[in-house]
Parts: structure tokens; sequence; C-alpha cells
């Protein structure tokens, strides 16, 4: 089966091509299926492959396979080659199992649509895109997809491009990306300059041996880590993620919850031994810029009203624990809760979009309440997303986010304490949101004739192709933690770290060893801390807006984002854009320049020479015998003269 | 009694190359041409080539000057040309640097061979005449150019008489050149 | 005395590259189509006198064969470019190669 997971991307490659030529003909909901089961056989090689790689040794667990020759150029030899491995499966397993099951979520609620069949084109080519990149052998195979799943983004983003603020919000996004693609360019370059070779097997391995200088690995890990900001929405280039819910739900759950944003994740992870080997402040400035990137948007979530901008901060909020782990060299824990986090957040998104389309496309969320008697079933998964992403065990956010705080804490107590107050802040703000949508007084009534409802306005659950996948995700976000239970003395050995076993080969260079020291000591000690934040934000969220005890505390500082949007917008358009201003006449009066300036010094001289063409023969007969002469002259006086 | 042929011989031919580049009127030009090439034929026997010899009165002041006299005769350029006038100034010099250049290096190249030049091996050790080491030559060795020889004379000829058709000229440049064939 | 220098083919050389050049330098010169076509035919001549001496010298009748070769290509030469001459200069009489400058660029 390895040989063929070049399959993997295939698939929707196909589901592309053939919507492309025949999307119209296929209709709704011909296309929607085509697309999901594209997406799902790709998903049935993925797990093919994981057999087939369990079935070798540990050590073996590495299959490449080359397609073709992409760049043959003399030193660049770039193959187009997919690399098999646990973190590359991993990936492929839940980016394909979510993204099945967001598809068929989305032929449901795409239904009506006259664009229908191209949303699941874009759809597709986004599903190609992500495999690419995740199953990538070399950065620029990683690079393509990179870029593929930006664009992919973009399209989907401004799906409904009539409305404005969609298309701006695409733009957006795709521009902010570009910036962080910056990063990742620059990383590919000097990889190669330094290793003559931009395959990430060559680049691990020169880390692991020290046979690249430590500057370089440092540059090229930072770099790589400014693509990734970009591209996994951290401070400073989160900018386009809250932005990106304009676009259709199904679009914001899977690119924007548990596959795009996560590429940044998985490229750090990719290149852990080159973090590893950096300088030590390198890692360092991840696992901050995480943190800090975590608090901000937990705080900004606590003040949205918007049901998908409280989700798209939450992300952000996510991301930004995946990359403390990642800082802290918890790969597996970022893998870990990668995978967790996919599971609760698309199925939280997914349930937005199933109360946004049950109330007539109301997302503000002052104007719900009570939905859980009218949509029983995305309440209760909505439910479980809810203890899942709050840490309350045994969902499976809570052993995700547990191990980041106990690799958290053996780095830096500040960083864990950081991470607590997030933890707690995630269980207050997602509370508040479960609270205003499924629970209290109903408050659409009010504003029923804005539907323009005929007769009475009642909202309606959802049909059963969009509840079967919140009902599967619900029922993973339950028993994800499975892949990676804690070494507590009551869990059978088989059971304990799973994932760390089956991402070892993958990771062994830069996992941090935790096997003593104050935070293994008290494992069972900081587990229990964790379920308390949970629970007392949890309760604070309660007595806010179900009891009614205290106040509610969204200043509006908050709620603008602490008004950083409105900060970089001031910078752009004032000294921004003189300094783009300024590049754009260095590019056209010097680059364009100098083109055009050879063009110009060329048809000068051509004009001078052109005078020679006199059209006169006897000109041309002297030219020819000077010429004659000089041949001569060369062959008389190359021997000597006499 | 040789060095006096050759003095005489290159005292024609010289002559005449000069007359052929010194006279305004180009018939007088052409007769200055015949007095060349009948100075290279007297050279051509002095070196053992008779039948080129032949060949080189009969072909080229027979045949090719009667033609070029034809041409002038039929244009009207027999009027004198005013050797004064040079339109391009630059041309005079840039003939004289080719003309003298040439002859330079040319007659260098000659001197520094001389002494592996001046064998000399007889031609007609086999004791036939020259025509018949020419003929065994060309018809043996070169027969293939000699053929396509003759077609490049029928496809000179033809052409000449296609592109200098008018609607009613049976002139004289349908006049071939007897040339071998 | 006089009679002890014999003429070597040295001297034949010699006297063709004159030939050669004073042809070149007549081409250059002349402004008349039909005089400057003779100074071809002088090159020409200078050509042959040359193969003739070197056949002289090596004994190779191949020399000879040569001449005979551009013997029959000159006057093919002379054919078609008298035709061409005569093409022009009737539409346009008393022309010089001066005045033939179409190709100007």
């Amino acid at each position: 089966m390895l040989e063929v997971i070049w399959l993997i991307p295939a698939f929707p490659l196909a589901g592309f091509v053939l919507i492309l030529l025949f999307g119209r003909r296929l209709g709704q909901p011909g296309s929607g299926l085509l697309a999901t089961a594209m997406v799902a056989a790709s998903f049935v090689v993925s797990v093919g492959a994981y057999f087939d790689l369990l079935s070798h040794d540990e050590a073996d667990r590495a299959h490449t396979e080359v397609l073709f020759s992409w760049v043959p150029v003399s030193s660049l030899q770039v193959d187009m080659a997919f690399l098999a491995d646990p973190l590359s499966i991993t990936m492929c397993l839940f980016v394909t199992g979510v993204g099945a099951l967001i598809h068929l979520f989305a032929i449901g609620y795409m239904r009506g649509d006259p664009k229908f069949s191209k949303f699941f084109l874009y759809m597709n080519l986004f599903a190609l895109s992500m495999l690419v990149l995740v199953l990538g052998e070399n950065m620029l195979v990683t690079f393509l997809g990179w870029e593929g799943v930006g664009t992919c983004s973009y399209l989907l983003i401004a799906f409904w491009h009539t409305r404005d603020s969609a298309a701006t919000a695409g733009k957006k996004a795709f521009v902010t990306n570009r910036i962080g693609d910056w990063g990742f360019m620059i990383a590919m370059f000097l990889a190669f300059q330094a290793l003559g070779s931009v395959s990430f097997s060559v680049l691990n391995e020169a880390s692991e041996q020290g046979t690249i200088a430590r500057t370089t690995a440092t540059a090229i890990a930072l770099l790589l880590f400014v693509g990734a900001v970009g591209k996994s929405a951290q401070l400073p280039l989160y900018l386009w993620l809250p932005d990106a819910m304009e676009g259709p739900t199904p679009v914001s759950a899977l690119i924007h919850a548990a596959t795009m944003v996560t590429a940044g994740v998985f490229l750090m992870t990719r290149v852990n031994p080159v973090l590893e080997y950096a300088s030590d402040w390198a890692p360092e400035i991840i696992a901050w810029v995480g943190a800090i990137t975590a608090l901000f948007a937990a705080t900004i979530a606590v003040a949205q009203n918007d049901i998908k901008k409280v989700l798209a901060y939450s992300t952000v909020s996510q991301l930004g624990y995946m990359f403390l782990a990642v800082g802290s060299g918890a790969y597996v824990a970022a893998i870990f809760h990668m995978v967790t986090h996919a599971f609760f957040k698309a199925l939280m998104f997914l349930g937005s979009g199933s109360v946004i389309h049950g109330m007539h496309e109301e997302q503000d969320m002052r104007r719900m309440g009570a939905l859980r008697k009218f949509m029983p079933v995305t309440a209760a998964t909505f439910i479980v997303g809810w203890l899942a992403i709050a840490g309350v065990p045994p969902f499976a956010g809570f052993w995700s986010k547990d191990e980041i705080l106990l690799f958290a804490l053996a780095s830096n107590p500040a960083l864990y304490v950081i991470g607590l107050v997030t933890a707690v802040l995630t269980a207050y703000y997602m509370t508040r949101q479960v609270v205003l949508v499924f629970f209290g007084d109903a408050k659409w009534e009010s504003h029923a004739a804005e539907h323009g409802a005929h007769g009475e306005f009642k909202p309606h659950e959802s049909s059963p192709v969009m509840l079967f996948p919140l009902v599967a995700l619900a029922g993973l976000a339950i028993v994800g933690g499975i892949i990676q239970l804690p070494a507590f003395a009551w869990i059978p050995d088989d059971l304990t770290h799973r994932l760390e076993h089956w991402l070892h080969p993958v990771v062994e260079f830069g996992e941090a060893e935790i096997t003593s020291g104050n935070a293994y000591d008290n494992k069972g000690l900081l587990a229990v801390v964790a379920t308390a934040a949970a629970l007392i934000g949890i309760a604070a969220g309660i007595a806010v807006y179900a009891k009614h005890r205290a106040k509610a505390i969204e200043p509006q500082l908050v709620a603008d984002a602490w008004r950083y949007d409105a900060t970089v917008t001031a910078f752009m358009g004032g000294p921004g854009r003189k300094a783009f201003d300024a590049t754009a006449w260095f590019d056209r009066s010097v680059v364009d320049g100098a083109v055009d300036g050879s063009a110009r010094a060329v048809r000068g001289a051509a004009r001078q020479v052109r005078k020679g063409q006199t059209g006169n023969m006897r000109n041309y007969a002297g030219i020819l015998g000077i010429g004659a002469v000089l041949l001569l002259g060369w062959f008389v006086l190359a021997r000597g003269l006499l | 009694m040789e060095l006096v042929v050759f003095v005489l011989a290159s005292l024609m031919v010289l002559a005449g190359a000069f007359g052929v580049v010194l006279m305004s009127n180009p018939v007088h030009a052409a007769m200055s041409l015949v007095l060349t090439l009948f100075g290279v034929a007297v050279h051509f026997v002095a070196m053992e080539a008779h039948f080129l010899a032949a060949v080189q009165v009969i072909v080229y002041a027979g045949a090719i000057v009667v033609l070029f006299l034809f041409v002038i005769m039929l244009l009207g350029v027999d009027r004198a040309d005013d050797l004064q006038i040079e339109p391009f100034p630059i041309q005079r010099p840039l003939a004289l640097v080719v003309g003298v250049g040439t002859i330079g290096l040319v007659a260098a190249a000659i001197l520094r061979a001389k002494d592996s030049v001046d064998r000399e091996v007889a031609l007609d050790a086999s004791g036939d005449s020259n025509i018949r080491l020419l003929a065994r030559n060309l018809f043996q060795d070169h027969v293939f150019a000699f053929e396509l020889t003759s077609v490049l004379l029928i496809v000179a000829v033809a052409g000449t008489v296609v592109m200098t058709r008018r609607t009613s000229t049976p002139e004289a440049e349908s006049t071939q050149s007897n040339g071998a064939a | 005395m006089i009679a002890a220098y014999v003429p070597t083919s040295t001297w034949y050389l010699l006297l063709a590259a004159a030939l050669f050049g004073i042809g070149a330098t007549g081409l250059l010169v002349r402004r008349n189509p039909l005089v400057m076509f003779m100074c071809i035919e002088l090159m020409l001549n200078a050509a042959n006198l040359t193969f003739v001496a070197f056949a002289m010298q090596t004994g190779d009748i191949n020399g000879q064969t040569s001449v005979f070769f551009v013997l029959v290509v000159a006057a093919a030469e002379v054919v078609v470019g008298l035709g061409i001459i005569v093409s022009i200069l009737r539409h346009r009489p008393g022309a010089t190669a001066d005045d033939l400058a179409e190709m100007k660029g």
C-alpha cells in the first residue's frame, strides 16, 4: 500500500478534474457526493498506509515514493516525491477523515446554493493541496501544497464574493499568508545554499549530525516559523482568521479549524531536529509567541457576539497552545492537541453551522437562546465539544491540554501560568457561548420580523446528512484521548503513550525528555489543577451568563480585539503606504529601468550599427575585402612574419 | 629564354589589369581584359598546361569578353565614367588597404614558404600528353563533378533566359557561352 | 647570366597575388557594374594562375582540373550576372552600382 501513497492526493485531484468537467451535469448533490467519496477514498488509502507502516519495524517506518523528477537543473535536483512516515500518515488520516465528514456536512449545508458544484470543486482542490503539503518529501513539494491551501483558502473565503466583506476577507487572508510565505521561501533558499538540497531528510540529517552551521539552522528554523505564523494565525499575523469567517461554515470547519491552520505546527514538527539543534533562544521565542497568542486570543473571544468569531479566536488560542508545545520540545503533545482540536473544533464549527442554518442565517448569539429544545442533536454534540475544549476529563481535550501544560511547566513556569490562565478563559468563554446559544430564554422572537419569516419563526433541527458528521465527531471528541494517555498508575501500560511510540522515529531527536524533575513528579497534581481550572472557568461562565449572579465583563477594547486590526490598518495606510510607494518607485525606476535601459542601449547600438547597412554593394564589398585581409593577416602573422 | 617569356607575359598581364581598373571607357577596359587573358594564356603554356591555355583563349577571351561587349553595346553604357567622382570618401582608402593588404600578406606567405615550395616535379612523368592526363583525371576521378557542372550550365542559361525575358526580345543574351559541353 | 634565372612557381604565385590585389582594388573603386564584373574576372584568373602554378610544382594534374572547373563556373556566373545587369539597367538606364541601394537598412 505504501507504493501507492500517491493515490492519497490523486483521489481529490481526480475529484477536482471531474467536477471541473462535469460539475454542471452532476449538479446537487452529485458533485458533493463525488467530492466526499474522493476524500473518503483517500482516507481508506491512508488507513491502508497506516497498517502497512505498522507492519515495519520502528526504525524502518519511512517510505519515500518518487513520482518523477520535477526540477532537474544541474545543482538543484528536486523530485516530486511523497514521504510516508508516522507523522505524515497521522496528518493524512485526520485530514481525510475529518475532511470527509465535513464534505458530507457541506452537502446538506450548501444545498440550494447556486454555486454548489464550484464549492466542492474548491474543496477537493483544497484537499489535494493539503495532502500534497503533508506528504511532501522535500520543502518544495510542501511549499507547493502550502501555496495551494493558501489559494484555496482565498477562493473559499471569498466564495460569496458578491459580498464586499467576503471579498476583502479573502484578499486579507491571502496577503497575510503571503508575508508568512516569504519566510518559508527564504528558509528554503538558505537550506539549498547550505546543503545543496531542499529535502527534509537531508536537512534533518544535517541537524542531527551537526554538519550544518548552528546559525544557519537557527535562521532556517525561525524563517520557517515566520511561515508558520502566517499560516497558523499567530501574533502578529493572526488578523486574517477572524475575518475568514465570512466564508461558508464548512470552510471554516475544514480549513480554519482542522487542517490548513495546523500546517504551521506540522511544518515545525517536521523539522524538529533543526529546532533542537538551533540556538536555545529560538524554540523559546516560538513558545512565548504561542503562549502570548493563546492568552491574547482568549481574552478577545470573551467579548465576541458572532457565534463563529468566538470559535475563530478560540482556534487562534488553541493554535497558540500547539506552538507553546512545539517551543517546549513537546512535539507529540502538539500533534496530539492538533488531532483532538481537529475533532472538537470541527465539531463545534459544524454545530454552529447547523445553528446558523436552523436560525435562518442568524449569526449573532444575542439573538439566540434556548435552542436545545429545538435542536437537540446539535445541542448535545456541541456540548460534547464544549466539554472537550474546556478540558474536562475524560474528554479528549483534557488529555492533550494537560500534556502541553506539563511540558510548559518543565520548560518555564511563567509559560505554565499563562497556559493555565488561558485554560480558565477558554472554559469561561466557551461556557458563555453554550449558555447564550442553547440555554436561557429565547431571544429571537423580538427579531423574528427581520428574518422575513412567513408566519411563526421557529428554529429547526438540521437534516440527517448534517447531523451524522456531528455525531461522529462528537464520538471522536469523547474517546480521542485514548491515543496518548499519560502513564498514571491506574492505566494499563499498553494503552499509555501510544501516539508517542508511533511518532517516535520522527521526533526522537527533538522531543524533550521529561522523566524527572518538578513537573514529572507532580503529574497527578497537575492534572487535578488543570481540571480545576476548567471547572472554575465553567462555573464562572454559568454564574455570569446563566444565573446572572455577576456582571458580564466585556469591555469594548477587548471586543475590538485590542484595536490590533485598527492599528495595523492605520500603519499600513500611513507610514506603511509610504514605504510601499518607495519600493514600487524603486522597482519601476531602478529595476525596470535597468531592464528597459539595457533594451534601450541595445536599440541605440543597433541604430548606430545600422548606419553600416548603406545598401550599397561597393561598401559591402569593401567590408568583405577588409575581412579577408584581416583573416589573411591572422594566418600569416600567427606563424610569425617571414 | 623562359625568363624572357615570363617577363613579357607578366607585363601583358599586369598592364591589362591596370588597364581594366584605370580606363574610364568600358570598351577600353574590356580590351585590356583581353590583354590580361592572353598573358595568362601564355603563362599557362609556359607551365605545361597546354589544353588550359587553349581553353582560356577560346572560352574567356573568345566568348566571355564577347559577351561583355555585347551587353555594353546593348545597354549603351559605353559612355565613359568620370573616375574623379567618388561618392563615399572612405571607399578609396579602403580599396587601397584591401589591395595592398592582400598583395602584401599573400606575398609574405609565399615568400616564407619559398624553400619548401620551389621543388618541382615533372607533370608528364608518365609520358602522356597534357590533354590526355587531364582527360583521364577529369573523366575518371571527377566525373561526378563534371556532370554536375553541365547541369549548372543548363540551369544558368535557362534561368537567365527566364529572368531577362521581355515580350518581344530574341536578344543576344540568350547566346550561350559554349563552355565545355 | 640572365638566362640563369628560371621562373619558379614562386614567381607565378607572386604574379597571381598581384593580379588578385589589382582586381580587388578595381572592384572597390569602379562604379560601372560591367567594369566591376571584369575586375571579378581578373581575380578569377589570378586564382587559375595559382592553381596551375601549384600543379606544376607538385606534379599533380588535379590543379589543372580545378582550373577547368573554375573556368566553367566563371562562364556560368557571367551568364547569370550579365542577365541580372541587363534586367536592372533596362529599367534604369545609366545606373551605377551606387544607385542600386534598395537594401539600405
